[in-house]
């Protein structure tokens, strides 16, 4: 299915959400009840306190402050395919500064989650690659090969900038700080069992009280229900 | 005193004289540090992107491992040092992850108990060891020497253990006690840009292009770093801040335990420094080489 557009998903009746976004809803909450202190989103005051502090929300299409405005407009799907989750550079200097101790970073680490789980991605912006091909990589070898990740994105995404970083890479070289193979750890299989454990027990899963779900989702979906939540009706 | 020693991967190659400068100084401290055997990488901050408790439980497995010793965890990059500390209080807010936690860490027999402090060496530098102790052992003098003195992000980002999360002093003691002089820099906690240098590269340079301003501007030296992300987005663009900004920085950022060496007496060469792209002016060369 093509991804609604904005405008499709701004023409929705007050009070209604479309079917995926109730589920994107849902998984987003599962999500942020994680974190330790996430349920204070719902403390949010506006003031845009995170957006001021961040050092890179001039770069963004949507402030860290409308993040939250979004999401609680009902607007998951609009926040998933703007590049800012993916230019957040996890400083945390809104979490530390936001005066409702709402935990910025980590509601960004979460939308990240959710992104790469359903493949919602901003349009040409090939960002999030950087992330799977890390994982792959600790998956692959236990530790991070830096030389083969940067090669492995910038083969994937931006040739011309491999290009223009070669000479760097070999002045590291020849500085002796760039190791040419990966280091693997011994008890690689050891890793591979943890993960595999590990993500068992990924989200969404039904964990959380169903009425918070429920006071905190607010909207019913227009396009049929959402399969176990019970909480998107109101 | 001893440790439990968390290099991290970035130690282990491009941040290689971190990971030298480091040991060296814990030893002529007297400070004994034990690698944790077979450790793996902290999942940093892109594989919470991608899956939570898988991140958890792999970045778990060196608290599990580093647990049986007893002894606190030392991690020097900044990004390892928060994952690791994250990882610990998340599990013990939330009991939930703590039990899928141990669930997938019992695969391999091992379980995490909550029993280890994360410390970054520059905590138990000063607080451990104090800085008096340090200047005391101290053979080349800082005199003349000036510093921007640069902390990054997450080493006072979210859990402000040690410092200030907005305005830390501890680097800015320690190496005035040793006789170098702190400028004003204001940036001290502002974001390099890290990963975002792969990423989205505009934002990073204009991120580290302000950082060596400010600290350019303001006299500094040198720039000193916690952080091994931090030192080579300072240290290895400055073609690239060249071509996009017009820029061009002659200022060298080494990590802080480099500098140390060298005020313990240790040479340019032994902590590493000559392995930065941007290298020390002769003046500030022959000042560090000069002991007491
Ligand atoms: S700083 Fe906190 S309260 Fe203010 S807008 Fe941001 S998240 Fe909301
Ligand atoms: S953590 Fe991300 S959103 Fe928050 S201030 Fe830093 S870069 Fe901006």
């Amino acid at each position: 299915m093509a991804p609604k557009t904005v405008q499709q998903l701004d023409d929705r009746k007050p009070g209604m959400v479309t079917r995926k976004e109730s589920e994107l809803r849902l998984e987003f909450l599962n999500q942020v009840m994680d974190i330790p202190g996430g349920e204070k989103i719902n403390r949010c005051i506006q003031c845009g306190t995170c957006s001021g502090s961040c050092p890179v929300s001039y770069a963004m299409d949507v402030q860290p402050r409308e993040l939250i405005a979004l999401f609680r407009a009902g607007l998951i799907e609009k926040i998933l395919q703007s590049r800012s989750i993916w230019i957040c550079a996890s400083c945390y200097q809104c979490t530390s500064r936001c005066p409702s101790s709402i935990k910025v970073t980590d509601i960004i680490y979460a939308l990240k989650r959710i992104a790469m789980e359903r493949k919602i991605y901003p349009d040409k912006f090939p960002v999030y690659a950087l992330s799977a091909k890390f994982v792959d990589n600790v998956n692959r070898y236990g530790r991070n090969f830096e030389l083969g990740l940067m090669m492995q994105f910038y083969l994937k995404t931006d040739l011309m900038r491999l290009f223009r970083m070669a000479p760097m890479g070999f002045k590291l070289m020849k500085l002796g700080r760039i190791s040419i193979a990966p280091k693997r750890i011994r008890a690689l299989e050891d890793i591979r069992k943890i993960i595999a454990k590990a993500d068992t027990f990924a989200v969404p899963r039904e964990t959380h009280k169903k009425e918070y779900i429920e006071g905190m989702i607010g909207y019913r979906a227009v396009d049929g229900e959402v399969p176990d939540s019970g909480g998107v009706q109101r | 005193m001893n440790y439990t020693y968390y290099p991290g991967c970035s130690l282990e190659a491009s941040a290689d004289s971190y990971d030298k400068s480091l040991k060296s100084v814990f030893s002529d401290l007297g400070l004994g540090l034990s690698e944790i055997v077979d450790w793996n990488c902290c999942g940093a901050t892109a594989y919470m992107s991608v899956k939570e408790t898988v991140s958890l439980a792999i970045s778990a497995r060196n608290l599990a491992l580093a647990e049986k010793a007893g002894l606190d965890i030392v991690a020097p990059c900044s990004a390892c040092y928060t994952v690791l500390a994250k990882t610990h209080k998340i599990m013990a807010e939330k009991s939930q992850l703590f039990d899928h936690v141990n669930s997938a860490l019992s695969q391999v027999g091992l379980s995490y108990n909550l029993g280890c402090r994360v410390r970054h060496p520059l905590d138990v530098l000063v607080n451990d060891v104090g800085i008096e102790a340090i200047a005391q052992k101290a053979k080349v003098s800082l005199k003349g020497l000036k510093i921007a003195q640069y902390y990054g992000c997450q080493i006072v980002r979210p859990y402000a253990t040690f410092d200030d999360a907005e305005n830390p002093v501890t680097m800015d003691k320690l190496f005035e006690a040793l006789g170098a002089e702190s400028v004003y820099y204001p940036n001290k906690v502002r974001c390099c840009g890290g990963m975002l240098m792969f990423t989205f590269a505009d934002v990073a340079l204009k991120l580290t292009d302000e950082l060596l301003r400010c600290a350019q501007e303001n006299g500094a030296d040198v720039i000193l770093t916690t952080c091994p992300m931090c030192q080579a987005n300072l240290d290895m663009h400055m073609d690239e801040l060249q071509q996009s900004y017009g820029h061009s920085y002659t200022i060298p950022t080494l990590f802080f335990t480099e500098l140390l060496g060298v005020a313990m007496g240790s040479s340019i060469s032994q902590m590493g420094i000559d392995k930065h792209l941007v290298p020390l002016a002769a003046n500030v060369a022959k000042l560090l080489e000069t002991k007491i």
